[in-house]
């Protein structure tokens, strides 16, 4: 150290670093800090702004069912149309049989199903039976699975929330959250969305026995291949429907609400050519009967057909609100969910609730803050100075990293920052502590610095690794808001090596001509000297 | 400021005995309340419904007790206050599996007639779920005190890191203890706390154990009773000092942080008092009673050093072309 220059503040790369750090943490942590309209900023959990969050089940049994049935039901109309004579087509959960009567339609049959993946066909003599290979099941399954997180996603996108979350998590489960929600209607609404099946079906009344429903049981309807169903808006009122649909929502292209001559609202929907084919075949040769639309096993209505329907549109009137029709249209337009789906776990927090969680999270980190900040200026002194602005810059990058990163703040993330700011002067007291030893020790001022900061180096190094070490541990095996906190304190803990270490350093070597040249132990460190 | 004088060394060692029982004390009543009342865990882990509801004035709960008597699916719901006497929480250890219609929205409907309430959160947490959230909690923490235990055995020795643990588990049992005595329930937040807690206090233990070993590597000849004595002393106002800074934090935020973070403040209120306190009365004194020997670490660390030095020429051979 040259003596004419021993007050001049030194440049060094440490507080180089820190600068730079700074002006990071403050560019970045601005958008979130000022809500500024620009930049990216950190997401509120939905504890703190209010949302829902659920975890849901997948039935995927069903979707195997769904499968045969419709596996079924293909049969009826391929038969029916290559005019091949079958007889008692029926299935079960896993097995479709049917009794073939031409034996010289086996070939084209045997062929017909050859076309279809994951089928095992077995015959003997003139019966048939079919079912799922295992290989199929599980495909079936895993695409239950896939097609109902796609289809909420769709569903909830016209839904009119921003970014809602889909997403599978582990095997069988799916994760959704919904932010903005403002009242418990709202949400309930979202949900009926979420979960309805919306599984429409066209499906043929049994007109011979129809007139009986009334004295049938579920079992006598079963015998022969029929299903007793109720209607949409009058549960006391019941149809005879035949079990297996003429065809079903899949074939649907659009739908969208409309009204009818009375301006109630119903749901103009269209079907893709193969549709309107099965369609227009249907109701050609069945003139007279009656046609049932079938929603989530409801019968919304079972007009008289009065003639062939070509073209493939139609309208589904029933009971309902404008809302609700516009629910439902959003529903059929995304599509059936192969499966149905149930509900494991959910948190639902009020926008209330969630302000006064900010509002008192708050009030503990300005509260906390103030109280450590001063005690540690009246302790260390102008130390202790130091040591706080290497506290702000730790929260400010903190923040910033947050906020670059897209991260997402919760309530017990907002407790690991209050943590923070106790544990992270705690690399400072470590040093200061040692630099002051050092000074009793009649070190130069030079050397109590220096080696104030590689003795105490060692321990903050161990001791922050291992609360890392926790963190790590708790953002791995921690759900939903408690990742918040093992985030906030992670970053912390890297941001204190940052800021704690690194930055007071830096501001020690420029000051130290300075500190030297005063000769104020009192003042520096908050020591006799 | 001064807290401690530099001059002086405090005889923690000689003292350990009398902390040595406290400690005995605290832990057995700990296991006691544990075994008798027991953890009193809430719907993360047990499974069940948190419905917390808020009235615009006092809630009326024997009405509200009385309506949710109507239904099945309360039975056995607890009403309880909730940090001001407008807001309760009812709990039920039942839950819904509709998504449509849930335990909720059944709540909801029920309270009708009640006066004007809004619900203000829904937490409903299925058997399934809270059943894996247990199993991953007490996974959490067994790994988090394996991962630790192989760092500070790695960077230190077995009987530090053996020791460091011993204070670990005497914290987080009189954490629990404590928990246990004031009835919280015990949930995920609770758990996060119990993590800081091991972190925490480990930091704390850290920190006097680095003092030992510096003390230890330097001074051949000083007995490890002194020297833990020395070290602990040395510590001490830092110790202190950031258990004051920590403590601070955790009040306020146990006093102003609100009714949903309670639980979670107590917990880390506790830990960081019996952190603090385990990590000079209990963890340095475990280590005197291990029997860490001073002569062998040093020859431990001689035969390092020398390791190093015979590495260190064969590569200095190796490098001039003599080998």
């Amino acid at each position: 150290m040259q003596s004419q220059e021993s007050t001049r503040m030194k440049l060094n790369y440490r507080i180089v670093i820190f600068a730079l750090a700074i002006v990071f943490g403050l560019i970045f942590s601005a958008p979130s800090l000022f809500n500024l309209n620009e930049g990216k900023k950190i997401t509120l959990g939905l504890d703190l702004q209010g949302g829902l969050h659920m975890l849901l089940g997948v039935k995927t049994e069903e979707a195997t069912k769904s499968k045969i049935k419709s596996i079924a039901a293909s049969i009826k109309f391929y038969t029916n149309k290559n005019d091949i004579l079958i007889d008692s087509l029926s299935f079960d959960g896993e097995n479709i049989s049917f009794i073939l009567l031409d034996s010289d339609d086996e070939v084209q049959m045997r062929e017909h199903f050859a076309k279809t993946e994951g089928l095992n066909v077995v015959v003997e003599e003139e019966l048939f039976s079919l079912s799922l290979t295992p290989e199929e099941v599980i495909n079936t399954e895993e695409e239950a699975i896939t097609q109902a997180i796609e289809t909420i996603r769709n569903r909830l996108d016209q839904f009119g929330l921003t970014e809602p979350v889909v997403a599978r998590q582990g095997a069988e489960k799916i994760l959704v959250q919904l932010a903005g929600i403002k009242t418990q209607e709202e949400e309930q609404r979202a949900r009926e969305l979420i979960s309805r099946a919306a599984k429409l079906e066209f499906m043929a009344v049994d007109e011979k026995r129809a007139a009986r429903v009334s004295v049938m049981t579920d079992e006598d309807a079963a015998e022969y291949d029929d299903v007793i169903l109720e209607d949409a808006a009058n549960p006391e009122k019941k149809y005879l429907i035949k079990e297996i649909p003429i065809l079903d929502g899949g074939m649907l292209t659009d739908a969208n609400v409309g009204f009818d001559q009375n301006n109630r609202p119903v749901i103009n929907f269209s079907l893709n050519a193969e549709g309107a084919e099965i369609f227009g075949d249907f109701t050609g040769k069945n003139v007279g009967n009656r046609l049932a639309i079938v929603l989530d096993g409801k019968v919304y209505s079972a007009p008289n057909i009065n003639e062939r329907i070509g073209g493939g549109s139609g309208q589904i009137s029933g009971d309902y609100t404008v809302m609700e029709a516009k629910d439902l249209a959003i529903a059929l337009r995304s599509g059936a969910l192969l499966a149905p789906v149930y509900m494991m776990e959910k948190r639902s927090v009020g926008p209330s609730l969630g302000a006064d969680s900010i509002k008192a999270s708050l009030v503990a980190l300005v509260g906390g803050f103030v109280l450590v900040i001063i005690f540690m200026m009246v302790y260390y002194r102008a130390a202790g100075v130091i040591a706080n602005i290497a506290l702000i810059a730790n929260l400010l990058i903190i923040l910033a990293v947050m906020s670059l990163f897209g991260a997402t703040l919760t309530l017990p993330g907002m407790a690991g920052i209050v943590l923070t700011v106790g544990m992270a002067v705690d690399a400072n007291v470590i040093i200061s502590e040692r630099i002051r030893e050092l000074l009793y020790e009649g070190k130069s001022m030079h050397k109590a610095i220096e080696d104030g900061y590689s003795n105490a180096m060692r321990a903050i190094l161990d001791a922050n690794i291992t609360t890392l070490i926790a963190a790590v541990v708790l953002y791995a095996y921690g759900t939903g808001a408690i990742k918040g906190f093992a985030v906030t304190i992670s970053i912390g803990i890297l941001a204190s090596m940052l800021t704690a270490i690194l930055g007071t350093h830096g501001i020690y070597q420029m000051l130290e001509s300075k500190i030297q040249k005063s000769k104020n132990n009192r003042f520096w460190f908050g020591i006799k000297d | 400021m001064e807290f401690f004088k530099y001059t002086r060394t405090y005889n923690f060692m000689g003292k350990s005995k009398f902390a040595m029982i406290f400690s005995i004390i605290l832990v057995l009543s700990s296991f006691v309340l544990l075994m008798t009342k027991g953890l009193n865990y809430g719907v993360d882990f047990a499974g069940g419904t948190i419905v917390q509801v808020k009235y615009d004035k006092t809630a009326p709960i024997d009405t509200m007790r009385e309506k949710l008597k109507s239904n099945e699916l309360f039975s056995g719901a607890s009403i309880t206050e909730f940090g001001s006497p407008d807001e309760v929480v009812i709990r039920m250890k039942t839950t819904t599996s509709n998504i449509t219609v849930d335990i909720g929205d059944i709540t909801r409907e029920a309270l009708k007639g009640t006066g004007n309430y809004e619900i203000r959160r829904v937490d409903i947490v299925g058997p399934v779920v809270g059943a894996e959230l247990k199993e991953k909690g007490i996974m959490s923490l067994i790994l988090a005190t394996i991962g630790i235990l192989i760092y500070v055995a790695f960077r230190f020795e077995w009987r530090f890191a053996v020791a460091s643990i011993i204070a670990l588990v005497h914290d987080i049992t009189i954490a629990l203890g404590a928990i246990t005595l004031v009835g919280l329930d015990v949930n995920l937040d609770v758990l996060a706390a119990l993590l800081t807690i091991l972190g925490y206090s480990l930091n704390d233990t850290i920190i006097v154990f680095d003092r030992i070993r510096e003390g230890v590597t330097e001074n051949k000849n000083t007995s490890l009773f002194d020297s833990i004595n020395e070290s602990v002393t040395r510590t001490l106002p830092r110790t202190t000092l950031t258990s004051l800074t920590t403590f601070f934090v955790v009040f306020t935020l146990f006093m102003f942080g609100g009714e949903i973070i309670h639980a979670f403040a107590f917990t880390l209120l506790v830990g960081v008092i019996v952190g603090t306190y385990s990590s000079v009365f209990v963890a340095s004194p475990i280590l005197l009673k291990f029997g860490f020997s001073v002569k062998d670490y040093h020859q431990k660390l001689a035969k390092k050093a020398k390791r190093e030095a015979e590495k260190e020429r064969m590569r200095s051979q190796y490098e001039s072309g003599t080998l």
